[in-house]
């Protein structure tokens, strides 16, 4: 009876098979790097399909080898691994290169006075680019100030208060308004100012109305996000001591997501901060300091190196200087303001269960 | 960890919060006919009798509880047992209107506090949950407040303006009402959220005392928390009950047995029909002589 039993039990699987060596798919990378060296050097056959064929030989010829000496499970795990890094590599790399050139070539007048001057009365080499940095910060300042405290409360309205069709109805348009363009925000903000204010109007707050537009849809679904995480178990805990709702929003609810919210708020702030399209039209191009949004034209970063580039005196390469020392400025001041956004949520971000 | 639940454990230690105990309900009582309620700090009062007719619960058109009828007597631990999703937690929900929180919930019935239906239309729900507090299932202490914020927060958060000497006091009382003082005194400025599971549904129950309610309802309380801490949380709720109308929600029949004075029975006819209240009785009779066949079944382990 026994051995019928045990007769009837399918055999194991062995525990034991066998590996490719450590160093395998690093010779095998080498190996077909080297192999498409050589013939990028021998034939005329484009770097980027080199690249590919590379890749796609030594993918495909460790899955196979791998299939042979490991078996089909760990060929599948060694594949897809493969697929995946190769994935993730293809999308850092637009983002390295692109670093990299604006670094390279903005350094070039990365320097004191790009800082402490503006562009007024300069032809040809030397100006600097303050005028449009403190007209960036200005512009995104008003913006964050006045689409901040609006964001905010319509998302405590929809997470906390909103019910039913009014509350889908305004989601909806809050998605929406995240997929509007950057120049239908801009165009929108001069039409609502030309029409009091006269056609031809440039002003740096036409500038942040744009912005805002921009800005407040961005900051309503990650507040938003923030607040559905916060626990409900704490919102009960604060009801049944007979604490009144707003009040718990306030002083239970905010308090517990606000190192999220912040952290949104930044992240806004950095994606706001280069747009270019919208202030274009709205704040116009102007070469001096001008530190009144109502009063007047207004450069910042984005349009200043657009126009640099765009319209380039003769010669052109301290023009084009310029406008690379603007953009890698630009990817500073929104690469400060991430770092910050992480720091504050690590540092306030509270633990919710 | 191991020191703290020592602690709980130790005689001198619960004695001295007996002894910290003594002296409230002795003032309590002979104080509460005096008209002496006037200051924002309330003197601890006497616990009510809360009177429930005919009470229907509902989320949105679900039937969840059915005509419950009971009188919760003052001063006395009572007991809600049966099986999951027979409504107990939603009746113990009702009596401080939280069930309405939850949207589509309803109500039908009285539930009468101290000669007062607190579902009368000129009643406001946030006054009612002022007096009757709440303790959860799982410990849920603020996690952006200090174990001492923690404690004053039904204050803090209703911006009562009071010295701080006062508040020091209401505090310190909380914490050794709920055992929980010489564990924290030293560390009252550390975020509450540090402590361990026990400790932390002390502070909820410190929490839930500061702001001196009536009735104390406590749904599963001990459900997540190790048998020592199970113990030193029923220690409590016999402490409690000198002061306050408790009401207990719980799954664990020795429990309802040894804490509890009364002990209710809900039960459903079948799935999908409401929740009843099956049987309400001394605790002693539940457990030893139930009228009801079901109940028997259900505390001799039967079903459920």
């Amino acid at each position: 009876m026994s051995t019928l039993d045990i007769a009837g039990i399918p055999p194991r699987t062995p525990m034991v098979q066998g590996s490719l060596p450590s160093w395998g798919p690093g010779a095998l990378f080498a190996g077909s790097a080297v192999v498409a060296l050589g013939l990028l050097a021998v034939t005329d056959v484009s770097f980027a399909l080199l690249l590919v064929g590379a890749v796609v030989v030594s993918g495909a010829g460790l899955y196979a080898w791998s299939r042979v000496v490991e078996g089909a499970r760990t060929a599948t795990d060694r594949g897809v691994t493969f697929l995946v890094s190769s994935a993730f590599a293809l999308a850092i790399a637009p983002l390295v290169s692109l670093l990299y050139t604006v670094t390279a070539r903005g350094f070039a007048r990365f320097d004191y006075q790009f800082f402490t001057e503006s562009a007024r009365n300069v032809v040809g080499e030397g100006g600097g680019a303050s005028h449009a940095i403190v007209g960036t910060l200005v512009i995104t300042g008003v913006a964050t100030l006045a689409s901040v405290p609006i964001g905010i409360l319509a998302a405590i309205y929809l997470q906390e208060y909103g019910r039913g069709r009014l509350k889908r109805a305004i989601t909806f348009f809050v998605d929406v308004m995240t997929g509007i363009p950057s120049i239908v925000a801009g165009l929108f903000a001069y039409a609502l100012f030309a029409l009091f204010l006269g056609p031809g109007i440039r002003l740096g707050v036409i500038g942040s109305v744009a912005l805002a537009v921009l800005m407040i849809p961005i900051v309503v679904r990650s507040t938003e996000e923030m607040l559905k995480i916060v626990p409900n178990h704490l919102r009960e805990a604060s009801y049944a001591l007979g604490v009144p709702k707003w009040r718990t929003v306030v002083k239970v609810v905010l308090p517990t997501a606000l190192g999220g919210i912040i952290s949104g708020v930044m992240l806004a702030v950095a994606r706001i901060m280069g747009e270019t399209a919208p202030l274009l039209i709205t704040t116009g191009a102007f070469s001096s300091i001008n530190l009144n949004p109502t009063d007047g034209r207004m450069q910042n970063l984005a349009v200043f190196a657009f126009n640099e580039y765009k319209n380039p005196g003769v010669p052109r390469d301290p023009y084009f200087d310029r406008a690379w020392a603007a953009a890698l400025t630009l990817i500073v001041l929104v690469m400060t303001l991430s770092l910050l956004a992480r720091l504050i949520y690590k540092r306030f971000g509270t633990e919710t269960r | 960890m191991d020191d703290t639940k020592k602690l709980d454990r130790d005689p001198a230690a619960l004695r001295t919060e007996g002894d910290a105990l003594t002296d409230r309900p002795a003032s309590s009582v002979e104080v509460a006919p005096e008209p002496e309620r006037d200051s924002s700090e309330k003197v601890a009062s006497v616990a009510k009798r809360i009177e429930v007719t005919d009470l229907d619960l509902y989320y949105g058109s679900f039937h969840a509880v059915s005509s419950v009828s009971m009188t919760i007597q003052p001063n006395k631990v009572t007991a809600l047992i049966g099986s999951s999703g027979c409504g107990k937690s939603t009746f113990l929900r009702s009596l401080n209107r939280m069930h309405e929180l939850v949207p589509g919930a309803r109500v039908d019935g009285q539930v009468v506090i101290d000669g007062q239906d607190i579902y009368a239309s000129d009643v406001d729900a946030v006054a009612v949950r002022r007096q009757v507090g709440m303790v959860f299932q799982s410990p849920n202490p603020f996690p952006t407040m200090s174990i001492y914020e923690n404690v004053a927060a039904g204050l803090l958060l209703n911006s009562k303006k009071m010295k701080k000497a006062a508040l020091n006091e209401i505090v310190e009382r909380a914490l050794r009402g709920a055992n929980l003082w010489n564990e924290v005194k030293d560390r009252l400025d550390r975020p509450g959220g540090g402590l361990s599971g026990g400790q932390q549904q002390r502070l909820c129950i410190a929490r839930a005392t500061a702001v001196e309610p009536e009735v104390l309802l406590m749904d599963e309380p001990c459900s997540a928390l190790d048998p020592v801490a199970t113990l030193a949380i029923e220690d409590l709720i016999q402490q409690l009950k000198a002061n306050y109308t408790i009401v207990i929600v719980t799954h664990n029949m020795q429990q309802a047995s040894r804490a509890s004075d009364i002990t209710g029975f809900f039960n459903l006819e079948e799935t999908g029909k409401p929740g009843q209240l099956v049987e309400l009785d001394t605790t002693h009779r539940i457990f030893s002589n139930p009228a009801n066949k079901a109940t028997e079944d259900y505390v001799s382990g039967r079903f459920g």
